[in-house]
């Protein structure tokens, strides 16, 4: 064996086998705008664009994270999953999708809820996990929710929630749109404590989702240019059979028609929801 | 094929039609074949009652949307006494396909809401093919807060393919519209009975079927989508529809199995269409049952139990 050859092996590139501990890759394309961004800087600016202020989708954890204070975070209702019991099955098993998406994402299921502070101001926050099966709404998202709600009950504090789903899911069927019921119930006690409900809008937020508490809140924002709705922009072409208008089920079009109170940049977040809820409550200003 | 009769349907259509010849051929002719009739009668029956005990889940949805089932006016009509038609949301409009009334239930007074399809192209058109706008929903809000305010107890029969995907209802908020109901009707101080009387089409349907007790006409369905929707997203195709049916358990029994809804409401044999006032008397006993069980719950107690009932629905392990 040659000296070259034996050195070979240092510098090939990877083999495929450990292709998957590689570091996603360091640059990262706006959806919008075409830009290639420098990853780090990308997660740094909490995926908003650096060169068009598009905001992409964010996954549960990082937006949680970046929206609470570091300090005294602890995840709510953190290990529960969803159990089949319809054994639906479509091309796929639904706990074969389940586990697909487990992998794929890191998370058990579609939201992630933890009990913390934004600049000071206690609260729980929860997030929808789009990349989780659509950040769909079942069995587990549900009880996760109310279990959000319980929290607030418990320690006299507000909820915040991030909601970015393409609505129920159609695998736990009926299961899942009495979900919509459960959870729009449970903030019916949130509001006989006159405790504040903060819904945050993100991209998309559709159908059961939409159609239940994130359209509840006491303040509705939403971020720039997400797609919020009831019925999907397809499904409403083909029933009307015209073209939609411009901007159509954007956050612009919804402040247009008075379903939200405002849209907030996802930087300024953190003061603008600290300073609402601290009005709420009647506490000092943060 | 006969119209009147769906497609697994045809056997007994086939000796339908060989009974109507020969009640034909009885008018002149002086052969006494009443015995034949009643024979042939008596098979159309055993026929009918056989191929209704294994109905799948696909024939049962199109018993749901028969075009000559009953609709809530047919029987608003046959139950209620001294009945009046409540209209419009106080807001925007009129929404036809959502319709409600005071009336009487054998004397007690109670409000009632549902949803209306038409049975003529016309009359499809006029409801929107029971799909309401926003404020058709808000309607049903006002009327559910009456209902609340009078004491009266709220029954609501459903029956939609799902709240209407339009440009102007999302321009109205629709899903607002939708969720208000929701959180309303887990808190509204009066008891609430949902029947869902042929299609149970999603949070169109649930809008106005959050309620202490939530039953079902036996070949209802109640499903968070469409079979058709369901089969041409999960399985790319809507030919799968009879597939995505299955799999979603729209069916009353596989529901009432499952412990989502309380009790299924007898049909007459061979649906709802068959007997509209077999079906409504059906619908009235289990209407006064249950008004007369939940009237005599207190209201905080009522409440208490309507909140955990919600609470209790969903299916997951704790690891």
């Amino acid at each position: 064996m040659s000296w070259f050859e034996k050195l070979l092996p240092s510098i090939r590139p990877s083999s495929s086998s450990d292709k998957k501990n590689v570091p996603e890759g360091l640059w990262a394309k706006c959806n919008n705008c075409d830009a290639i961004i420098y990853r780090a800087e990308l997660e740094r600016n909490q995926d908003v664009c650096t060169k068009c202020d598009h905001h992409m989708r964010q996954p549960a954890r990082r937006r949680l994270s970046q929206f609470l204070d570091k300090e005294n975070r602890i995840e709510i209702a953190a290990n529960i999953e969803a159990e089949d019991i319809l054994k639906f099955k479509d091309d796929k098993k639904y706990r074969d999708r389940l586990a697909a998406a487990q992998k794929s994402t890191g998370e058990k299921d579609a939201m992630v809820v933890m009990k913390g502070s934004v600049k000071g101001v206690e609260l729980v926050a929860a997030a929808f996990e789009f990349r989780f099966m659509g950040g769909s709404m079942g069995s587990v998202v549900g009880e996760k929710f109310v279990q959000a709600v319980n929290t607030c009950l418990d320690n006299n504090i507000p909820l915040v929630c991030f909601s970015a789903s393409g609505g129920a899911r159609m695998q736990e069927a009926l299961i899942s749109l009495f979900q919509m019921a459960k959870t729009s119930a449970a903030l019916t006690r949130l509001s006989r404590r006159g405790l504040p409900f903060i819904s945050i809008l993100t991209d998309p937020t559709m159908g059961g989702v939409s159609a239940s508490f994130a359209m509840l809140g006491d303040i509705h924002i939403a971020e720039p240019k997400a797609l919020i709705g009831f019925a999907g922009p397809r499904v409403i072409e083909q029933t009307v059979r015209e073209q939609l208008p411009k901007g159509f089920q954007r956050s612009e079009f919804l402040l247009d028609h008075g379903a939200i109170d405002m849209i907030v940049d996802r930087r300024e977040m953190r003061d603008k929801v600290s300073s609402l809820c601290s009005m709420l409550m009647n506490k000092p200003a943060p | 094929m006969d119209p009147n009769f769906l497609e697994f349907e045809q056997p007994i259509a086939e000796l339908k039609a060989k009974i109507e010849e020969l009640r034909y051929v009885t008018d002149d002719s002086d052969i006494n074949i009443t015995e034949e009739i009643s024979t042939l009668e008596k098979k159309a029956e055993s026929l009918t009652i056989s191929i209704f005990s294994k109905l799948k889940s696909w024939q049962i949805s199109q018993l749901a949307r028969h075009p000559n089932r009953p609709y809530t006016f047919d029987y608003i009509e046959r139950i209620f006494d001294d009945f009046e038609y409540l209209h419009g949301d106080r807001c925007y409009a009129d929404d036809s396909p959502m319709v409600g009334g005071i009336g009487r239930l054998d004397s007690r007074p109670v409000m009632v809401i549902g949803h209306q399809k038409g049975r003529s192209i016309k009359e499809k058109v006029k409801r929107n093919f029971g799909m309401p706008r926003p404020e058709g929903y808000r309607k049903a809000l006002r009327l559910m807060k009456m209902a609340e305010k009078f004491k009266m107890p709220l029954i609501t029969l459903v029956d939609t393919p799902g709240a209407y995907p339009g440009i102007g209802a999302e321009e109205r908020g629709q899903s607002e519209a939708i969720a208000r109901n929701l959180y309303v009707m887990a808190d509204l101080k009066t008891p609430i009975i949902s029947t869902i009387i042929g299609e149970g089409g999603s949070g169109g349907a649930l809008a106005i079927a959050v309620g202490d007790r939530v039953n079902m006409l036996q070949y209802a369905t109640y499903s968070v989508i469409s079979p058709e929707g369901c089969a041409s997203i999960l399985w790319n195709n809507a030919d799968k529809a009879p597939q995505a049916a299955e799999a979603l358990g729209i069916t009353a029994s596989r529901l009432h199995e499952l412990g989502l809804i309380d009790q299924i409401i007898e049909e007459p044999l061979g649906g709802a269409h068959r007997n509209f006032d077999q079906m409504a008397i059906n619908l009235r006993e289990s209407l006064l049952h249950n008004v007369e069980i939940l009237s005599a719950i207190g209201i905080d107690k009522l409440l208490e139990q309507r909140y955990q009932r919600l609470m209790g629905f969903g299916a997951f392990i704790e690891t």
